[in-house]
């Protein structure tokens, strides 16, 4: 299932090492995730569920939900999605409840750090506010969950949209890589990797934030980090969809899947049916038939193809079907995907009974839209509200991307759902704003700039959703706190 | 609504033809009818013969200033930008093809339409990638020109 030859990608898998599933030696390789290595190996069990005990596999790749978790060296939950193969681990599938081990928490791990801003976050957002706020001297602390920065930009195999100044018609892994390598430049930001940010803590002066880093023995060190100002751009989850079966393992979320084949070269199936037709869906879909993988159909629940056409098309020059008006009614297999039935629906939704059609796929991608990711923001009392064309639950947040709580940022998916364009310069005017907060002088003609061109890429059709929700948060923010 | 909303394919009478002394030369046809914000078309064009009212407008293109040179194919990231080109009665289509592995010049490869379906036989003559994407020209029927806009690998 490890893919070989890509006309985009080269898999830098590194050495071959071995390690036990269920105590059966399987191997894998070190730069793989350990679910991305399970799959690799025929694996899609990873744990069964607490109360039905049904089989259940990964679903979003990208360690914001709790499907992949799993048993390692008698660790339970394991986000197996997010940590890497080690020679030698024990993996074992995790079922009913988990059985925590006794252990001591350990006062000698615990460090303190302090900054001027934190950054919560290394996707396009993240980068961009680190880059930014380092430019004006600020110490940066930037934080991120996995073993490297870029967010979702390092799936992103397709070219950008935009103008030149967001980097158009450049590739999303690309545009990763060059803000990588600006963070690893600029001598004031400090980068924590594999680190969690898992609390906010009332501080006199300052902004108190708990975060842990996951060592290579599965043991954490805890840090105390204070700070004077921090942007939080933890980004968004896949949304789930209500049809029976949607958890047998095999239905993934698309970028769960999109995060298994361009980041680690693993492909989970053979047959996929895509539901959404969204910008997701649609470029999710052209990059598995990159990756080999055959698209049976991709069906949209609305009248029309929710992303752009060019993505449309390009899928359809390949043969592929767009079903609008279609939804997945069920999903067959007992212990894995078999099957998926699509069926047509009316104006009032209602599912059309004789227009039932069998799709024979071994993969069901959910794209179905993003939530924002808001648990960190909320905990640090940045007042939430509810915006449907957000995404859901947002923090309310000004032009300069502050949020009701004095010092506290958002950039990015968590403060509305959009795309990488939007969240780089949003990630920029949030870097410059908190250094304004810490009452170093700014060039505000660049932000004036940046709130332009973001004004622009929301002009069309495609942005009025977000232009909308932004629209709403604005209001809101002037009715209860007055000037922007 | 428009049907290629629905179907994701467009209807040629939604493209803006080349006249005869166009494709003598070739020129490329742009099958970008949305208003997505997105413009790096217009930056790529040598000749300056593609042109936006702003950056969610959709590209216009002057026949008489194109050079055929496909800058624009190789950057387009919505892969909707083609060359047609005809000589006497083959005709030549430059496509974006981002697939593994690329044909070879003198391959035979089925041709393909806007919906996938072979509509007959091409000779590649031509190959070359620019920032990973496969650019092709197939040798066709010069009246299947505004028709090609795919290739599938025989082997």
């Amino acid at each position: 299932m490890r893919i070989r030859e890509h006309p985009i990608l080269e898999f830098k898998r590194g050495k071959k090492v071995k390690f036990y599933f269920n105590g059966k030696e399987i191997y894998g390789y070190e730069n793989e995730s350990i679910a991305s290595a399970l799959v690799a190996n025929g694996i899609y069990r990873f744990s069964t569920s607490l109360k039905y005990e049904r089989p259940r596999g990964f679903f979003c790749g990208i360690g914001k939900c709790a499907s992949c978790r799993m048993r390692v060296n008698g660790i339970p939950n394991v986000r197996t999605c997010i940590e890497r193969v080690r020679e030698g681990i024990r993996v074992e599938t995790q079922d009913g409840s988990a059985e925590l081990p006794s252990a001591d928490f350990d006062e000698k791990k615990i460090e303190k750090l302090d900054c001027d801003v934190l950054v919560v976050g290394g996707g396009p957002a993240g980068l961009c506010a680190a880059i930014e706020a380092s430019r004006y001297g600020a110490r940066v602390i930037l934080v991120d969950e996995n073993y490297r920065l870029g967010g979702q930009l390092i799936k992103q195999t397709h070219k950008f949209f935009g103008s030149k100044d967001e980097m158009a018609g450049r590739r999303g892994i690309d545009i990763a890589k060059e803000l990588e390598d600006l963070v690893k430049k600029s001598e004031n930001i400090k980068t924590l990797l594999r680190s969690t940010v898992f609390g906010y803590y009332e501080s006199k002066t300052k902004h108190l934030f708990g975060v842990a880093e996951r060592l290579d023995d599965f043991s954490e060190k805890v840090y105390k980090l204070e700070c004077r100002c921090a942007i939080i751009a933890t980004g968004a989850s896949e949304n789930m969809l209500v049809f029976p079966n949607n958890d047998l393992p095999g239905v993934y979320g698309a970028g769960g899947v999109q995060t298994l084949v361009n980041v680690y070269g693993v492909r989970p199936g053979k047959k996929v049916l895509m539901v959404g037709s969204g910008n997701v869906g649609l470029i999710v879909s052209y990059q598995l038939l990159q990756a080999g993988m055959e698209v049976k159909a991709v069906v949209e629940a609305l009248p029309r193809i929710g992303g752009y056409f060019v993505h449309a098309a390009k899928l359809r020059r390949f043969g592929v079907p767009i079903y609008v008006s279609h939804t997945v009614k069920e999903v067959h297999g007992k212990d894995k995907v078999e099957g998926a039935t699509i069926v047509k629906l009316d104006e009032n939704w209602n599912e059309i009974p004789g227009t039932e059609k069998r799709i024979d796929c071994d993969v069901v991608c959910l794209a179905v839209g993003l939530s924002p990711s808001t648990r960190l923001v909320s905990q640090t009392g940045a007042e939430i509200t509810y915006i449907p064309e957000a995404g859901g639950f947002v923090a309310l947040h000004n032009e300069w991307m502050e949020t009701s709580k004095r010092g506290i940022f958002v950039a990015g998916d968590l403060s509305g759902i959009e795309e990488a364009s939007i969240a780089m310069l949003e990630g920029k005017i949030a870097g410059s704003s908190a250094v304004k907060r810490l009452g170093i002088e700014i060039n505000e003609s660049e932000v004036k700039k940046y709130r332009e061109r973001l004004k622009e890429l929301r002009a069309g059709r495609f942005g009025e959703r977000g232009r909308r929700a932004k629209e709403k948060i604005m209001e809101l923010w002037r009715k209860k706190y007055g000037e922007l | 609504m428009e049907s290629y909303e629905t179907t994701g394919v467009i209807s040629k009478d939604m493209i803006k033809l080349p006249e005869e002394r166009h494709l003598k030369r070739g020129v490329a046809i742009i099958e970008c009818i949305q208003e997505i914000p997105c413009n790096p078309c217009v930056d790529s064009c040598p000749s300056g013969a593609i042109s936006m009212k702003d950056l969610n407008s959709t590209p216009e293109i002057d026949y008489d200033k194109c050079v055929g040179c496909g800058r624009c194919v190789a950057i387009c990231p919505g892969l909707a930008i083609f060359l047609v080109k005809v000589d006497g009665e083959k005709g030549f289509v430059t496509l974006p093809y981002e697939m593994h592995p690329l044909p070879d010049v003198g391959e035979i490869v089925d041709v393909l339409d806007r919906e996938g379906r072979k509509v007959g036989k091409g000779e590649v003559v031509r190959v070359r990638t620019e920032n990973k994407t496969g650019i092709v020209t197939v040798k066709i029927n010069k009246d299947m020109i505004m028709e090609v806009r795919n290739i599938c690998l025989k082997r």
